[in-house]
């Protein structure tokens, strides 16, 4: 199994977030960076995936310099080889990140497999380049998927409903976008992390035509409220906890 | 004229797909245009009528029973071809984002998904939701025909007065072959009957103050005497302390009951998206400086582990009283 992960790098929020004096991106001077949460478990299906048939796993990213720390993150994590399509720091929209994405495709020896997603990004929330890039490709493609398994030459995956899941079988090569909760991401060992310095980062650039979705500027909604209103400490809190289910009429 | 996707189950209108119409019309009455709208199986559709609807362009073809994303596309695809409208959209639903994402890569049309509110004109401006709605972004949608999904629980529903007739035509082609090759071949049930995360009136969340898959007793005992459900921050799913079908956040499921009890949990925005719908929240922590108490109606600050037994010993005491 020849495998791609493509993955983004996001900044690790807390409880809030602040716009840069631009308003054109968020403020990361106090903020760690990460991937989102989907691609770390497509990150670790494709290692498990890997590691029982056999095969390469390809971790790529468009984005800026910095994120090669990613990618390192994800070759500590079972990933073999990392690419690194870069861009000038600015946002790509959709078309344009897939383009970049089905152009490195495109252009290896090796096709790949099985290519994996994840259902959307933390920050922008397209939830359309897996698809972009699967049609670009000719490739079936399932989203937002939680459970899967992989036979010779094709797949089942689930995607879940209120009451259940969707099952859906699909050949292979195949687009998978998948979410969290598809499996439990490892936490790499020194010696795995150790490693990955070695692993080969290929870097490129970005050529990219217009956007057709253009980001003007970012704002961040008025909060509703002006805290709450503390009902207690402690046990002695309980009598008015019981009196809000009442007026609720949750009791 | 403008195009909606309308998501239903043999007819019956999904409830989100009629928030997406109200912002429809609103549109439709600014711009002039006909309001249209497609639908992927067959039912009565009547009640599209009543949300001001002129002409529905239907597809049901047997080929297009089983679920098949790019052959459902294809179909909405045909009619943007033939009809150009000047804006295409679809509720933001796992569904409605995907079925948007392929017609808009087969027509080349651009798509801004979970927008709360649209500007048609020049530029055609959008403000869509980022990192669940707590970052909002301004953008400007280039082309001649504009894709859009609606964010959900933004647009209120309603029903137009003195609705006139509304034409349907049924769109006969079958699906190629090749755009079913990923498709829904059957279905699981899983959930058993009884209260979930989307059915409970009162929703009882614990984070990492729980401490672990035990200490989520207390949380259960709790939710049993007020008939509510039991949901978990990602730090509680990601260290299996609860499955991740109960996770609440934005990597899990976006509740709305009437209240919330957050208990152990800071606040982090990735749990807030999920929990925005509540009608209430009160949260239980005893550390007085989390950020969640800046964002619920109500608080207590002391340990949920002294808290919540002593709590569900008083609703049983009251219940047996009253």
């Amino acid at each position: 199994m020849n495998i791609l992960v493509c993955v983004k790098r996001v900044p690790d929020t807390g409880a809030r977030v602040e716009i840069t004096a631009n308003g054109r991106a968020i403020e990361t001077r106090n903020l760690g960076f990460t991937i989102s949460p989907h691609e770390e478990c497509a990150v670790e299906e494709a290692a498990v995936i890997a590691e029982k048939l056999g095969g390469s796993c390809t971790v790529l990213t468009v984005g800026p310099k910095d994120a090669e720390d990613q990618l390192r993150d994800c070759l500590a994590k079972g990933m073999d080889r990392g690419v690194l399509i870069e861009t000038d720091g600015n946002e790509l929209d959709p078309g344009q990140t897939a383009s970049a994405i089905v152009g490195f495709v495109r252009a290896q020896r090796a096709p790949f497999d099985l290519i994996l997603f994840g259902s959307e990004s933390a920050d922008a929330a397209n939830y359309q380049i897996g698809i972009h890039v699967a049609y670009a490709l000719d490739l079936p493609c399932v989203t937002g998927v939680k459970r899967m398994s992989v036979q010779t030459g094709s797949v089942t995956a689930k995607q879940e409903t209120r009451t259940g899941f969707d099952v859906y079988q699909a050949q292979l090569p195949a687009v998978l976008t998948v979410k969290e909760g598809l499996n439990l991401p490892r936490h790499p060992s020194l010696k795995a992390t150790m490693g990955a310095r070695k692993k080969p980062v290929e870097r490129m650039r970005a050529e990219v035509g217009p956007a057709s979705l253009e980001m003007v500027r970012l704002s961040v909604p008025a909060e509703k409220g002006s805290g709450a209103e503390i009902l207690g400490e402690g046990k002695s809190a309980v009598p008015r906890i019981v009196d809000l289910l009442e007026e609720l009429r949750l009791i | 004229m403008i195009l909606a996707f309308i998501e239903h189950d043999r007819g019956a209108v999904s409830s989100l797909t009629l928030q997406m119409l109200a912002a429809a019309r609103a549109l439709s009455a600014q711009t002039g245009d006909p309001l249209h709208a497609i639908a992927g199986g067959g039912g009565e559709f009547q009640q599209l009528e009543r949300q001001g609807v002129a002409h529905l362009h239907c597809f049901d073809h047997e080929s297009l029973h089983e679920y098949a994303p790019t052959a459902w596309a294809r179909c909405i695809s045909r009619v943007i071809e033939q009809h150009k409208p000047s804006i295409v959209l679809a509720a933001a639903t796992d569904r409605g984002n995907e079925l948007m994402a392929w017609t808009a890569a087969i027509t080349g049309v651009p798509l801004a998904v979970n927008c709360i509110h649209v500007r048609p004109g020049e530029p055609f401006q959008v403000i869509r939701q980022r990192y669940g709605g707590s970052l909002l972004e301004e953008a400007n949608l280039h082309g001649s025909t504009r894709m859009l999904t609606t964010a959900l629980h933004v647009f209120e529903p309603a029903e137009v007065e003195n609705a006139l007739p509304m034409t349907v035509e049924t769109i006969s082609a079958a699906a190629d072959e090749k755009d079913r090759r990923a498709r829904v071949v059957s279905r699981e049930e899983t959930q058993s009957a009884g209260v979930n995360l989307h059915t409970a009136r009162v929703v009882v969340g614990g984070g990492r103050g729980v401490g672990s898959a035990e200490g989520f007793r207390v949380l259960e005992e709790l939710a049993g005497v007020i008939n509510g459900a039991v949901g978990g921050s990602r730090v509680a799913t990601n260290n299996g302390w609860r499955p991740h079908a109960v996770q609440v956040g934005l990597t899990g499921n976006r509740i709305a009951p009437v209240l919330y009890i957050a208990c152990g949990i800071s606040g982090a925005i990735q749990h807030q998206v999920g929990c925005k719908g509540a009608k209430r929240i009160l949260v239980i922590n005893k550390d007085r400086e989390a950020p969640f108490f800046r964002r619920a109606d109500h608080g207590v600050i002391g340990d949920l582990h002294e808290i919540l037994p002593a709590l569900t010993a008083e609703i049983r005491k009251r219940k047996s009283a009253g």
